[in-house]
């Protein structure tokens, strides 16, 4: 099948206006007899459902967990951009779009990013009179900051709980919906598969997390905002539950899988403690805004840090290695985050990490202690302030801006880092990859729509900070509600779906009998003994710099792997009650998978871009010798993998990225 | 304690399902680091229980790092056990010495019904802000101009302060009353702190607050216990702006 985009014709900035005024609409009494199924409720999901239900869609949504305020958004830190040019500082949509296409290394869709830029400014007028508490100047008026990777303050936040905020404020829309009825929300519940009838999206078959029961679900399209697959690394950002498996299941009924080697390792996350460690904590980019990023100059101060015989706050400045400053100049610690994360592997990978695995940089505070305490003083007439009056005015800015992030950081590593740098290191936290979907946010399956992270469109080959937010909520609240109409006006005479036909019973048989073998099957080894054997591969192999020869190895590996998994694996408990280890079998065999297929997409993509290096494709000279390198003339494309059985085996599909709006540069940030 | 880490004993609840009868069970696990949190040592009770051919502990967890509220142990006497500001997740072992027995129970309260071990049905939140926990607008994105309507910082302080409760449960799992007035409280109180919310305060409190009484929580007597065992420390003025907006919607 050939890919189809579904770009509008037309001007970049007409685009969407125009499409949108073009599209079948649903009329209201119409809308009342068809049903959608959402999958997922963090802030793409949750946007949608709520937005699908006012319209007065028939909606059941489904997650995991056992409320869907608690979907894995919440955990988002530092902020949501939006092009609102509050600030004055020069912010357009234009220039949203543009930051963004550059950010993403030039491996995104023009049309789907404009479209986010142009409706950005809509998710923060939405949310502030959702009740959303952002962050306010003495004035009254909406405070923003600065992310990486961008020359402007344009990011909205709530302290550094801005997923929280967000997401509370989309439950609320939610909960307003399931009081009208609008909304039957399944918590607890797992997609398990999809259903597909005369090849449309036409259901889904789900467990009932409490009682194991296998449940039919029918309606007129299927939307999956199941989020992305970064515990493919089992060590990352994600939540426990956070997994691919509904994504995966439709790649395996039809839907194309895209880009999936580019992953997201965040540059500022807290250094793993141990073998035992479950999962790895981020420490908000924002901090960047502030933080300055170092290692020592000197090996042997290193190796006196690392036995105790020093402390960090004994170097004086030209002992430090203020890397990013050095590197990049114009930029400095506000790099993106995949050139920030290779920066810091470059360090440690040198021998210069500061904790005792030797994969650590710190992130001070002193200086930006110092600058805002001078501030204060002046701003309060103080005088001749004394060092103690300095430090104590600058930790009261500090802690306000990002008291709840220095606490979290204190209660994991028991250090208090007011008074001495933190200890970061990168780690997976976003993946950018995922279902493959069109203008309209449909999959190559009629009637089966992806959004938020678990869709592959905006961020090309790097996300920058703040624009998952931004995605999300741009996809729920204000494109899909949109676009689906357009598919769902052909189905208005279509009539309750039935549950009980030969393509239900198919897939309730498939999802039962996998079911029944995890159970019945008297393994040896844990799940988590196979996730973790994942991960390893995936981070030494596929992670912040890849080759062919250790990619090709992954593939092998993560194939034998799978293979002992499914002879080995020991599931206890039974399968109807609530039986987490289960749960994670199912997640992990679908893991296992789509680790292969990511290792083949990284070995077939022979360059560098955003997040994935390739260490065969470097600048060799020059300024930006060492750097990543692009190869445009022959990846400038997405690429779909059509599924074909095993994961090697997978067929590619290109869809050839246009670029009239921006011309193609190399990404410099010195 | 030795390089090799704690030893430690716990006493942890289990019951099969909402239907049987449950009770106190001893594990021992070894060589415990003090760096691990305690989620992960519940990991490697349950990784040696799998080994043993016996059913690992079920307890709900997520996000492991604060946010999502899902984690809901009550150690020790303590919802989230013995340190402070903090959730289960973020409780780390360096808080308890080598050779403790622990006590891990779930949440406990008439409206959390137990749902399997360490698991308990939490919906009964969810149903009291379906009763008006939202501003009705509609998500058209056709509102005014975010900043059309100024409003001041010490109002948008206190209303994230407010906002930030993760709706745990762990303030009814430590009242005596099984009262869920400071988690209702913080949701009242976020919306009544900002204009957006004004148009519909007295039908939110009303509602929210009838509800909350149906799903069988207790009152509160202002012991003040769940002010102290909130991991976001949700202030106790949160219950008394609540008694206010009640007080006013209902002579109004």
């Amino acid at each position: 099948m050939a890919l189809n985009s579904k770009v509008p014709k037309g001007p970049i900035k007409d685009k969407w206006t125009t499409y949108k005024d073009k599209i079948n609409l649903v009329n209201p009494a119409n809308k009342r007899l068809i049903d959608v199924i959402v999958v997922g409720t963090g802030l793409a999901g949750g946007s949608a459902a709520a937005t699908l239900a006012e319209l007065g869609y028939n909606v059941k949504a489904f997650c995991y967990q056992d409320s869907p305020r608690r979907a894995h958004s919440i955990a988002a830190q530092g902020g949501i951009n939006a092009a609102k040019n509050y600030q004055g500082d020069g912010d357009s949509t234009y220039r949203l779009f543009y930051d963004t296409v550059k950010g993403g290394d030039y491996r995104s869709r023009e049309a789907n990013v404009y479209r986010l830029a142009e409706v950005s400014a809509n998710i923060i007028d939405q949310c502030v009179a959702q009740g959303v508490p952002f962050a306010r100047d003495y004035g009254g008026l909406l405070d923003n900051r600065s992310f990486g990777g961008v020359l402007v303050s344009r990011t909205f936040y709530a302290k550094g709980q801005t997923g929280q905020q967000l997401l509370l404020g989309a439950y609320s829309a939610m909960n307003r919906q399931i009081a009208r009825g609008k909304i039957e929300m399944f918590n607890r519940h797992e997609m398990l598969d999809v259903v597909k009838i005369d090849g449309k999206a036409r259901g889904i078959i789900a467990r009932n997390l409490i009682t194991g029961e296998i449940e039919r679900h029918s309606a007129h399209a299927v939307v999956i905002a199941s989020g992305g697959y970064g515990n493919v690394y089992f060590l990352s950002t994600n939540a426990m539950g956070s997994n691919a498996t509904a994504a995966w299941k439709i790649h395996k009924k039809g839907a194309y899988f895209a880009n999936p080697c580019y992953t997201q390792i965040h540059p500022t996350c807290i250094p793993r403690s141990g073998d035992y460690q479950s999962k790895l904590t981020l420490m908000s980019e924002s901090l960047r805004n502030d933080g300055r990023i170092w290692v020592p100059k000197h090996m042997d101060d290193v190796i006196a840090i690392r036995e105790g015989k020093k402390k960090p706050t004994d170097l004086s400045e030209d002992e430090r290695d203020y890397y990013l400053e050095r590197r990049y100049p114009a930029f400095g610690n506000l790099v993106p985050r995949d050139v920030a994360s290779r920066a810091a592997k470059e360090r440690c990978d040198a021998g210069y990490g500061v904790n005792a695995t030797g994969e650590a940089v710190y992130l001070d505070f002193a200086s930006a202690i110092q600058r805002y305490g001078k501030e204060q003083a002046k701003i309060h007439n103080i005088e001749n302030p004394s060092a103690q009056k300095i430090y104590d005015l600058g930790k009261a800015i500090v802690e306000a801006k990002y008291g709840n992030l220095f606490q979290m950081y204190e209660k994991i590593v028991d250090e208090n880092p007011y008074e001495t740098p933190m200890m970061i290191y990168p780690a997976t936290h976003y993946t950018m990859g995922g279902v493959w979907v069109d203008y309209n946010l449909m999959t190559t399956v009629d009637g089966l729509y992806c959004i938020g992270e678990a869709n592959f469109s905006d961020h090309g080959a790097n996300r920058l900070g703040a624009s998952a937010l931004m995605q999300g909520l741009a996809d729920g609240y204000f494109v899909l509600p949109y676009t689906i109409g357009d598919y769902l006006a052909n189905e208005i005479r279509t009539g309750q779906i039935p549950t009980d036909t030969p393509e239900f019973d198919e897939a309730e048989k498939e999802v039962k009998d996998r079911i029944d073998f995890f159970i019945n099957n008297e393994g040896e080894h844990s799940v988590d003994y196979y996730h973790k054997k994942l991960g390893q591969i995936m981070w030494d192999k596929c992670g912040m710099a890849r080759n062919e020869q250790g990619l090709k190895e992954a593939m092998s590996e993560i194939k034998a792997l799978r293979e002992d998994f499914w002879k080995n694996v020991k599931v206890p408990g039974n399968a109807n009650e609530m039986n987490p280890e289960l749960e994670k079998a199912g997640r992990v065999a679908d893991f296992l998978e789509l680790g292969e297929l990511f290792a083949k997409d990284a070995l077939n993509r022979n360059e560098s871009c955003g997040g994935h290096f390739r260490e065969e494709s470097v600048e060799l000279d020059g300024e930006q010798k060492g750097e990543a390198k692009r190869n445009d003339e022959a990846f400038t494309y997405v690429a779909a993998w059509e599924y074909k059985g095993e994961p090697a085996d997978a067929v590619l599909h290109k869809e050839e990225l246009e670029f009239n709006d921006i011309e193609l540069k190399q990404r410099s940030y010195k | 304690m030795s390089d090799k880490g704690m030893n430690l004993t716990l006493r942890i609840w289990r019951q099969k399902d909402s239907n049987s009868k449950g009770q106190m069970v001893d594990y021992k696990v070894t060589e415990i680091s003090e760096h691990m949190s305690f989620l992960e040592m519940m990991d490697v009770l349950n990784e040696q229980l799998i080994a043993q051919g016996e059913e690992p502990v079920a307890f709900d967890h997520d996000c492991r790092e604060g946010i999502c509220g899902m984690c809901s142990m009550y150690i020790n006497g303590e919802a989230h056990g013995p340190d402070r500001g903090v959730t289960t997740c973020q409780l780390h072992m360096r808080m308890f010495n080598d050779g403790d027995t622990i006590t891990i129970e779930p949440f406990r309260a008439a409206a959390f019904p137990v749902i399997k071990d360490l698991v308990v049905d939490r919906t009964s939140f969810d149903r009291i802000q379906h009763a008006g926990g939202y501003i009705s607008v509609n998500t058209s994105g056709n509102t005014q101009d975010a900043n059309a309507l100024p409003i001041s910082k010490h109002a948008a302080d206190e209303a994230m302060d407010a906002a930030t409760c993760i709706g745990c449960g762990a303030c009814v799992a430590t009242c005596k009353n099984s009262s869920a007035m400071l988690f209702v409280g913080a949701k009242v109180s976020q919306y009544a702190l900002l204009p957006q919310g004004q148009v519909e305060a007295a039908d939110r409190v009303k509602n929210m607050v009838a509800q909350m009484d149906l799903e069988g929580f207790g009152n509160c007597t202002n012991t003040g216990a769940c002010e102290i065992e909130c991991p976001k420390g949700i202030s106790l003025e949160n219950i008394a702006r609540m008694n206010r907006e009640l007080m006013k919607a209902s002579v109004s």
